[in-house]
Formats: structure tokens, C-alpha cells, sequence
């Protein structure tokens, strides 16, 4: 880990390589370096960091800041191997605009980061954050016609009817499972 | 009838005449990996999964195939998504983690361990030194019985039938230490905030040195009962290759980098719970196709064998969980003389503990690459954010550029030596 020197250091760096205004805070909590950056430039930011040798990306999350605002985050976690050094990106987006750029494709700003693929694509499918730029953004884990992002801390536990035989005519009202149709068909 | 009378060909025998035998990439001539002449090849796209017993769990693929080419895989992924981690946010912290370890079901004590250090962390408690040796010995165990059950259901894949009941056989007596120190055999809850539930019962360390002597020697007959066996080395040396470079702009990390000749571990690059206190080797592999991610893995189980004799030998007296009451439940024999043990119990079991505010990401190294917990508080008694970092999930993505132009038997043997476990994708 950067020290919280170290991170000062770092987050300067990217103030003189991006412009003052891209570093928007920093923190170091528990021996963990986060910087906190403009959501619109981070694929300059973590380009430049792969060029200080952060160049693996382990993880990108999301995480929902409700009630505090801007309030919906996404964390980058990167490594650097050779130093064996982790550092935190983190954006913050209001869920009104929630606009990120994407770091998947290949631009033509530089190389991008492959791995974040799937990963982009749990963000927007648990928190709704849209990653402008990614090639495939598409629900991932929750099935493609569901609505809402049920990560967001506003979003209910158990508020949805679990489907059985006896009640899927119920649940689904307009007759769109096959199961529904199939009985329908046998009946005519 | 005369020798030289041609005898009329019936219709069956000039079809079957017409059947090359070439191999497909000679009848693909000069095709290649570039697949836009589609005159003579048509694309066939065909739904493999979600319930196939080779995508070891409900993983659906759309397989684009040229012939027995594949030329495209998309994985459909969430088959099995529970919202493990939106339950957690509705749960006190050290009920959180019987639900995490459920979402990798064969490394649930990496899922509580990755959980248990984030906390750990954020409270900036110090387990006892006893305890992380304990949770060395079920951790290393641990892998072991993952790699068991790869190694077994990936054979049975290839055809081989008998390694999956040698395997399981193997596997059972680790379980039946599991059993013996923590009452479960899976899901075990063993691992707490601040330590271990409980220190090992009398009788552990006895069978546990048991297991130890048998199991290289096990390790020893699966690796030549394989090695040995043509057709198992056909279906893995030299297919599906794929470069560390590649590797590591995929995320991919674990036995799968390491067979590509990066020796990159967490246990030895960044050790967490005492492993820098034990010697032990990182298989690495040179080629980077199937062969040796089998191989790394089949090492692998060498290695945790010996972690584990270590820490059984160096295991420290002392507490098995922190003393801070704060974190820990008081002892059982406390209960009936300390008031102040029976508030602290009083608080711990109806609100639980209570984390001060932060986020901390702690990556650990399971049987699959790294598995990172994210976990965010907000000062309450129950988690604002958990999150896995799961390896499987990531490593999934290297499934296509694994077995673009490969043949489809190949994309079975990749899919078995990926190791993907679908409750650790899906969450």
C-alpha cells in the first residue's frame, strides 16, 4: 500500500497530468489508499495509474451511499504486481445522472481493461449505473425483463412474490410464461 | 461373375465414399480462424446448458460452432443468483457469514475467511495467533477438498469415471474433519470475528496426521493413475492455450495464471494469517494450456499438505478467538459468574457487534484466484455494503478467447480445467 504520503503524492500527480479539478478527494483508512475522482475522466486516471505500474485490475464495484449524496459509487481496485501495492479508485455519481465512463473497450485514448466487462455490466444491472462506451451493457445476473436495480438501498427485501405453479397466473398478470400460454393452448 | 465387371455401387456405399476423413482443418482449407467464407461451412449456433452436467452447475453457453469449430461462446450467467449480497446488508455482521459461504459452496471457508479479515480490519482487531494457524490447518484443508472435487468431476468429464469415487473418498475424510471440529461438514461457521468458534477437539490433531500421511501418497496415485492414461494427455496437452499477458488484462488470477508461469499468490505476495510463517512451494506451469492448469492444481494439493503438517506442528497455546468482548461471545463458564459477561453476551447475540465506519477491501487467496470481500459500514451493527470479488466470476471471461478455434470436445476439457463454481458467479 502507498502510505498516506505516498498517496498525496500520487493523487498530485494525477492533479498536474489531468487537471486540478480531477482529484476530487483522498483517503487513507486502515493502511488502504483511496483516491476519489471525476466519473467522466477515469479512464484517464486509470490510465495513467496502469503507467505507474497499477496495471491489474482486480475489481470494480458499486456501492449505494444512500441518503448521502452524490449517491451511488464505483470502486476500481488496482494492483500493482510487482510492488505488490493496492490502490482504490472510487467515482461518485447522483442517481439522477448515474454516468460513468466505461473502462472495458479499447479506445482511442489507449488500451482498456478486458476484465471489467462482466463487471461494468453487475454495476449497472445491481445499482443502475450506465457506463457510457461499454460494448455489451446488458443485465447480467437478474433475468432481462426485471425492473429496478435491487442492490440500491431503497430497493425492499422480499418484496417480490415468489412464482409458484399456483400463482404465476397472479404474478404475471398478461399470461407471458410459457407454462400460462401452454395451459391456455390446452384448453382450446 | 468376371473381376473385371465394375459391381453396381448401391447408394448407401457412394454417400459414404463421399465422407473425407481429413481432418476439419484441412476440409476448412484455406478458412482458417477467419471464418468469413460461410459458401461451404455454415455457422451453427447451439445452446449448451444451463443444466449439462459438464458446466458443473447451471452455466448456459451459446456455442457458435463451424463444423465442430467453436468460433464464438457466450456465457448466460445468474441461474443461481440469490442475492446473497443483499441479504447480508439485512443481517448483523457475524450472522453474515453463514450466508457468504454459501455463495462459493466448495471453498466456504475462504468466503467467511475474506469476510471475517474485512471486518477484522475495519474493527482493527488482532486474532490470536493460535487461531490464525487454526484457520491455516481448515483453510489449506480446504483446498484441498476443492482441488478433490475439481479433480474428480474435471476426469469424469474426460471420460474417467473411477478418479471422481477415488476423489470423493478423499474428500469425505477431510469433511469428516470438518465435521469433527465445527459439528458441519459443509457451511461450517467455523471461522468467527476475531478467531475461531472453537478450538479443535481432543482427537483432531490425531486424525488429522492420519489424513496428512495418506494424502501425498493419494495425490501420488491420482497425478500417475492420469498422467499415465493417453487419452486424458490428448484432451489436455497443448489445447487451449492462453498467454499470462492475456491472463492478466481478463483479471484472471490463481491456478490459471499459474499455469501460464506467473507465480502470483497472495499467500506468499501479500500473507494474511500467519502464512508467511510456513514453507511452501507455488506450482507454476510453462505452456499455459489445459495440461498444466491440471497440473498446477494436482501440485497444488502437495503443498497444502505440507502447510498444513506446519501449522499442526507449530500450532501456538493461547485463546482461539480475541479476548475483546466487545467482538468475541464470552466463554461459556463466564455466563454463570460475570454480569458483565453475560451484558456483553446479552448485546453481542441480540444487536451484535458494532463497526465503525469505513470501507475496506480484503483479497485472499482461494482455491480459484483471488477472492476479494468488499465490505462498507456505516456504524451500525449490520454491513452497508458486502461484496465478492468472486474468482470464478472473473475467471469465466477467459472462457472465449480460451476456445476460439478450438474443437467443442476441447471446450469441455477447458470449461472442467476453469473450474468455475456457479453459486460463486451467480452470488
Amino acid at each position: 500500500m502507498p502510505d498516506a504520503t505516498g498517496l498525496e503524492l500520487i493523487a498530485q500527480e494525477l492533479r498536474d497530468a489531468e487537471g486540478a479539478g480531477v482529484v476530487t478527494d483522498t483517503l487513507f483508512f486502515r493502511d488502504r489508499a483511496t483516491v476519489t475522482v471525476q466519473a467522466m475522466r477515469i479512464r484517464a486516471v486509470l490510465a495513467h495509474l496502469r503507467a505507474q505500474g497499477y496495471a491489474f485490475l482486480a475489481s470494480v464495484h458499486g456501492v449505494d451511499y444512500y441518503p448521502h449524496e452524490p449517491r451511488l459509487g464505483v470502486h476500481y481496485e488496482l494492483l500493482d504486481m510487482s510492488r505488490v501495492d493496492r490502490i482504490t479508485v472510487k467515482v461518485r455519481v447522483p442517481s439522477d445522472a448515474p454516468e460513468v465512463e466505461s473502462v472495458t473497450p479499447d479506445a482511442a485514448d489507449g488500451p482498456g481493461w478486458p476484465t471489467a466487462n462482466h463487471q461494468e455490466r453487475e454495476v449497472f444491472d445491481m445499482f443502475g449505473v450506465v457506463f457510457r462506451g461499454h460494448p455489451d451493457l446488458r443485465r447480467i445476473l437478474m433475468p432481462e425483463d426485471y425492473e429496478g436495480h435491487p442492490q440500491r438501498r431503497d430497493f425492499p427485501i422480499g418484496g417480490e412474490p415468489v412464482i409458484f405453479t399456483y400463482n404465476e397466473r397472479e404474478a404475471y398478470p398478461s399470461g407471458r410464461t410459457s407454462g400460462a400460454s401452454t395451459r391456455e393452448g390446452a384448453g382450446a | 461373375m468376371s473381376p473385371t465387371e465394375q459391381p453396381t455401387m448401391s447408394e448407401y456405399r457412394r454417400r459414404e465414399q463421399s465422407i473425407t476423413l481429413a481432418p476439419v482443418e484441412e476440409q476448412l482449407g484455406a478458412l482458417g480462424d477467419t471464418g468469413t467464407d460461410d459458401s461451404t461451412h455454415e455457422l451453427l449456433t447451439l445452446n449448451f446448458g444451463p443444466h449439462h452436467p459438464a458446466t458443473h452447475g447451471v452455466l448456459r453457453l451459446l456455442v457458435t460452432l463451424q463444423g465442430e469449430i467453436v468460433r464464438d461462446v457466450k456465457p448466460i450467467i445468474g441461474y443461481v443468483h440469490t442475492g446473497i449480497e443483499k441479504t447480508a446488508e439485512d443481517k448483523s455482521y457475524w450472522k453474515v457469514i453463514p450466508v457468504v459461504e454459501r455463495m462459493d459452496y466448495l471453498s466456504y471457508y475462504f468466503n467467511a475467511m475474506a469476510f471475517c479479515g474485512a471486518v477484522e480490519t475495519l474493527l482493527e482487531v488482532d486474532v490470536p495467533k493460535r487461531a490464525q494457524y487454526l484457520r491455516v490447518i481448515h483453510l489449506e484443508l480446504n483446498r484441498i477438498m476443492s482441488h478433490l472435487v475439481w479433480l474428480g468431476t474435471s476426469a469424469l468429464d474426460l471420460g474417467a469415471i473411477s478418479m471422481f469415487w477415488y476423489c470423493f473418498r478423499e474428500r469425505e475424510k477431510i469433511l469428516d474433519l470438518f465435521e469433527m471440529s465445527s459439528g458441519q461438514r459443509m457451511h461450517t461457521r467455523y471461522f468467527q470475528v476475531g478467531g475461531v468458534i472453537e478450538d479443535i477437539p481432543r482427537g483432531f490433531a490425531e486424525k488429522l496426521r492420519g489424513f496428512l500421511a495418506e494424502m501425498p501418497s493419494r495425490v501420488d496415485q491420482y497425478r500417475d493413475m492420469l498422467n499415465g492414461n493417453e487419452i486424458v494427455l490428448q484432451r489436455l496437452r497443448g489445447t487451449c492455450p492462453l498467454d499470462a499477458g492475456t491472463l492478466l488484462s481478463l483479471g484472471v488470477t490463481g491456478p490459471l495464471l499459474r499455469a501460464a508461469g506467473n507465480p502470483w499468490d497472495l499467500r506468499k505476495a501479500d500473507p494474511y494469517s500467519s502464512y508467511d510463517d510456513f514453507e511452501f512451494k507455488i506450482p507454476v506451469g510453462t505452456a499455459g494450456d489445459n495440461y498444466d492448469r491440471f497440473a498446477c492444481r494436482v501440485a497444488e494439493m502437495y503443498e497444502s499438505v505440507k502447510i498444513v503438517a506446519q501449522a499442526l506442528d507449530g500450532l501456538p497455546e493461547g485463546p482461539h478467538i480475541t479476548e475483546d468482548r466487545k467482538v468475541a461471545l464470552p466463554p461459556r463458564h463466564e455466563l454463570a459468574t460475570s454480569m458483565e459477561a453475560l451484558i456483553h453476551h446479552f448485546k453481542l447475540v441480540t444487536e451484535g457487534m458494532r463497526v465503525p465506519p469505513g470501507e475496506v477491501y480484503f483479497p485472499i487467496e482461494s482455491p480459484r484466484g483471488e477472492l476479494g470481500c468488499f465490505v462498507r459500514s456505516d456504524g451500525s451493527s449490520k454491513p452497508a455494503r458486502v461484496h465478492m470479488r468472486d474468482p470464478s466470476f472473473v475467471n469465466l471471461q477467459a472462457t472465449a478467447p480460451m476456445v476460439k478455434g478450438a474443437y467443442i470436445a476441447d471446450l469441455i476439457a477447458t470449461l472442467a480445467m476453469l473450474d468455475p463454481i456457479l453459486g460463486g458467479i451467480d452470488r
